[in-house]
């Protein structure tokens, strides 16, 4: 079935579509865990039980999502020796080191403080309850900070040279292996994109249950209106910051890829005085022409060079075989400007609806909010997909190639292990994503059942999960912590 | 030798047994929570299976993450082998990541359905088998030993070549190893019928699993020559023999603490006893090779600057990791009770 395909390509493929998937759940887990965290706070802070029932009701839904990425992360780990043996044997001696600091500092705090946090308030008290949801919410952040950290030493490698014999990558220095010049930016960037995608993921779920009950107001819990008024708090403060990171990511991706920012932009050829900024166009690269261009003159230089005449070169001054595919960066990157830009948008209504005393009442703020509720999501894949393509056709830029990086494998072999994936991946997340979708078409309740004590399928009236064996044990006395 | 290169064999051997300690704290952590998903096909549905899952819940997700440690760990320290390895025994670790999902998605969902419950039940036990038995198929694709092409740096293999009569008997010991674990460990943590069910079971699996060991030990030593004269020359006869003594007294002891109830964690222990055991002898046979025999583990380490930076991380992070372990396991401590203290 697969033997006419090429082998290098499905491993493309398959590495593309389980990396886009794992991403999905951490982009959403990096800012609820943080979230929850606040909250958790909030309520041992203040004692306002609508902060409790806020996190009882998120933390069903995170543990849904926290065990869905973990268990595509386990894949992801094993992914780079099956499909890419040659570029772990090169590159393993550099970025080996920190994804092993990522299992020892992020991977094992997650998780060994998740059991605690999800079943074990009540066995270890608040403050220790506390410290596990710090250490949870910690740990994300830290995986986040080594994970792009190699991805980033891809895009932009520093701090090695190359064995002369077995091709290897050696590392020279590992301070700036780590803080390789893209990884600032990258890191900033990602992670306040995992705050949006989490903020309008709330916002649209509180949006949802407003809504709901436009009529009635007073059916509406505190818990609802105050989740919304978080999110949209976050949605005002981060998405221009997030637009502002994206342009400085931008102008350093400018400086040391080039080639990804030119088909970004769609700058086929160089524009010796002044660049224009194209907003439509369909990339034609066997041409090497932007077809039915709509652009405004010498913005693009504007930005990337803050000089309306500045000249910018385009892919003319790039040899074809190093170009990136260009209509997929071009879009990708569309769609995630056009996010950012809506993003800022709800943030900003919001701010005006606050003014005018109506962000619990106004109905089209909160239609729009319902809308957005996956854009986060969205945004992060596209802006991936920008990064990722646009660094083809290297993996590691400027030295490894792709297609010289695959395993030695039939296509036959990765094909199958392909297709399996895809059918596995949509079977069992589809069902994991349905779960949560389920939890939350529920408006957050008053006095809002812990974890342990509901399993929300409609008909169901008992159940046993685990926190309340814990609580029954027989050792020592149950803290009535909640 | 200079006193650079003394160095640099330390730190590679040290780097060897941080792996192999990885692995093993893997094996057997995971393996009981794997041995009890085999198990929960043996109970009726219903409390016995909330008992069962609800006592791992908290700490399975921890005793994941030392596989992601054991592969994360293999490609930072011995990038070769890694990248030998993985696509040498393609088919069974893309079956085992696979498996996990189902299983470890099962922890979760089986509580938000219950129309669904015996589907995500199904894949919960299905999960468990299937990773084991892949575990075990890779581990004897390994000890079998693995075509490559040396200059190429690449596996030189076919597609279908981990699959031996050897490899399927080592699938089918690990599946029978995690279900004892699995069972002693529900020994531990439960109470009434289900501990009793669990002990009968104990037993089964108990007797199963030491004749798994003798025919693996009896086996490999023909796989290979490199194999027989490590267990047969000179004086290793003797450590052979002691290895085999030590195996069978744990195993006494394990049958004496299931039949005379003191403590129920004692067969637990000495299940847990009998696997490093096992795994000792597996590291005798290996050892000095990553890649039985063609590779040792000097030549597919990663290079002295990155052992270094790594060991700083290990050094300290690990005794960490392993306290605030431990502080988990300790927290959710005892029997698991059902229902009580609930309504
Ligand atoms: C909520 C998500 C989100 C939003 C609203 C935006 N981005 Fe973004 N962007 C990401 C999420 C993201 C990301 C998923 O986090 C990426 C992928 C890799 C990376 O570093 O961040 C990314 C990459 C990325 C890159 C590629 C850099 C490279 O590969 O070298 C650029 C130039 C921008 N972004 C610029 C922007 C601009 C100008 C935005 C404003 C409108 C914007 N992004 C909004
Ligand atoms: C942060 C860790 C990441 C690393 C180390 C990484 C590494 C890689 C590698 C090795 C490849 C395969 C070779 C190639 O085709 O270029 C690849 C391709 C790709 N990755 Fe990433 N990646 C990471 C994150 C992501 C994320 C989070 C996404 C998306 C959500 C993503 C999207 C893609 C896509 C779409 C490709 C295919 C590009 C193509 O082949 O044209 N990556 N990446
Ligand atoms: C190809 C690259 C990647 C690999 C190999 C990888 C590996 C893994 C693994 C093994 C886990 C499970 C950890 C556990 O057992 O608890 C995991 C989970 C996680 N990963 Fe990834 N990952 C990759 C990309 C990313 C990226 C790009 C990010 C964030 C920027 C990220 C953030 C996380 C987080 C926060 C978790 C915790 C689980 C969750 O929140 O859903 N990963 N990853």
């Amino acid at each position: 079935m697969f033997e006419t395909v090429d082998a290098v390509l499905l491993a493309r493929i398959q590495f593309a579509f389980t990396v886009s998937f794992h991403f999905l759940f951490p982009a959403f887990t990096i800012g609820l865990a943080s979230f929850l965290a606040v909250l958790n706070g909030l309520w041992l802070w203040t004692g306002n039980t609508k902060y409790l029932d806020l996190f009882r009701y998120w933390v069903k839904i995170f543990a849904l999502a926290f065990a869905m990425g973990v268990v595509s992360g386990i894949v992801m780990s094993y992914q780079f020796g099956t499909n890419w043996s040659v570029f772990s044997d090169k590159a393993g001696p550099v970025i080996g080191a920190p994804m092993a600091y990522e299992v020892l500092s992020a991977f094992f705090l997650e998780a060994g403080f998740l059991g605690i946090m999800l079943f074990g308030r009540d066995r270890v008290g608040p403050a220790l309850h506390m410290i596990a949801c710090l250490a949870v919410a910690v740990g994300t952040a830290i995986s986040a900070f080594w994970i792009l950290s190699v991805n980033s030493w891809m895009h932009t490698p520093a701090g090695f040279e190359i064995d002369p014999d077995t091709g290897q990558f050696l590392p020279t220095d590992f301070w700036q292996v780590i803080f390789n010049p893209s990884f600032p930016y990258r890191l900033m960037h990602t992670v306040t994109a995992a705050y949006l995608t989490t903020a309008f993921i709330v916002g649209g779920v509180a949006a949802l249950h407003l809504l709901r009950h436009r009529h009635r107001p007073d059916l509406v819990s505190p818990a609802t209106r105050t989740m919304f008024s978080m999110a949209m708090w976050m949605a005002a403060v981060f998405a221009p910051v997030q637009i502002f990171l994206g342009d400085m990511h931008g102008l350093n991706t400018l400086e040391h890829q080039p080639a990804k920012v030119m088909a970004m932009e769609g700058h086929f050829e160089s524009h010796p005085d002044g660049a224009p900024l194209y907003l439509f166009g369909l990339p034609n690269q066997d041409e090497q022409r932007l077809e039915y261009a709509i652009g405004i003159p010498k913005l693009s230089s504007l930005i990337l060079k803050h000089d309306l005449n500045a000249p910018l070169d385009g892919l003319d001054t790039i040899p074809r075989e190093d170009q990136p595919p260009v209509a997929i960066v071009f879009w990708s990157f569309r769609v995630m400007v056009m996010l950012g830009f809506a993003m800022l948008g709800i943030g900003l209504w919001s701010l005006v609806a606050r003014v005018r005393g109506r962000l619990y009442e106004w109905s089209m703020l909160h239609r729009a909010a319902v809308v957005m509720a996956p854009s986060g999501l969205i945004a992060v894949l596209a802006g991936w997909i920008t990064t990722e393509v646009g660094r083809q056709p290297f993996t590691v830029y400027g030295f490894l190639r792709t297609a010289n990086s695959a395993a030695p494998l039939d296509a036959a072999a990765v094909g199958a292990s392909l297709v399996a994936f895809i059918i596995v991946y949509f079977a069992v997340f589809g069902a994991g994503t349905y779960y949560i979708l389920r939890l939350m078409n529920r408006a957050p309740a008053i006095s809002e059942p812990r974890l342990m004590d509901v399993t929300n399928s409609p008909t169901r009236t008992a159940g046993t999960t685990p926190a309340q064996q814990h609580m029954t044990r027989k050792i020592s006395p149950v803290h009535p912590g909640e | 030798m200079t006193i650079a290169e003394g160095v640099s064999f330390d730190l590679t051997v040290i780097w060897a047994f941080v792996i192999a300690f990885a692995v093993l704290v893997y094996v057997v952590l995971d393996g009981f929570d794997l041995g009890l998903g085999m198990l929960f096909a043996t109970e009726a549905e219903g409390e016995d299976r909330d008992v069962m899952m609800n006592s791992v819940a908290p700490v399975w997700d921890g005793n994941e993450t030392w596989l992601v440690l054991g592969g994360g760990g293999l490609f930072a320290a011995f990038p070769l082998a890694y990248s030998l390895i993985l696509p040498a025994l393609y088919a069974p670790i893309i079956a085992m990541l696979l498996a996990l999902i189902f299983r470890g998605v099962a922890f979760e969902y089986r509580w938000r359905t219950t129309r669904w419950r015996p589907v995500w039940d199904v894949a919960f036990i299905g999960g468990s088998a299937v990773a084991a038995l892949a575990q075990g198929i890779t581990l004897g694709g390994l000890l079998q030993g693995i075509d490559i092409d040396k200059p190429g740096r690449a596996y030189a293999g076919g597609w279908w070549d981990w699959l031996t009569p050897f490899t399927v008997m080592v699938g089918i010991a690990v599946m029978v190893g995690y279900m004892l674990l699995g069972a002693t460990w529900l020994v531990m943590k439960t109470e009434g019928p289900l501990q009793e069910r669990m002990r009968r079971k104990a037993w089964v699996l108990g007797i199963a699993t030491v004749v798994f060991i003798g025919i693996v030990s009896l086996w490999t030593p023909f796989l290979q020559d490199g194999y027989y004269s490590r267990w047969f020359g000179g004086w290793n006869i003797a450590l052979a023999a002691g290895v085999g003594i030590a195996v069978l007294a744990m195993a006494f002891g394990m049958f004496r603490t299931l039949t005379v109830r003191h403590h129920d964690y004692w067969p637990f222990v000495m299940a847990l006893g009998l696997f490093v055991l096992g795994f000792a002898g597996l590291g005798f046979s290996m050892f000095p090779y990553i890649v039985p025999v063609e590779i040792t583990i000097w030549e597919a380490a990663a290079p002295r600057n990155s052992q270094v930076f790594m060991l700083v991380g290990a050094a300290v992070l690990i005794p960490i990791i392993l306290t605030y372990t431990a502080f988990s396991y300790w927290v959710f401590r005892g029997k698991i009770i059902p229902g009580e203290g609930y309504h």
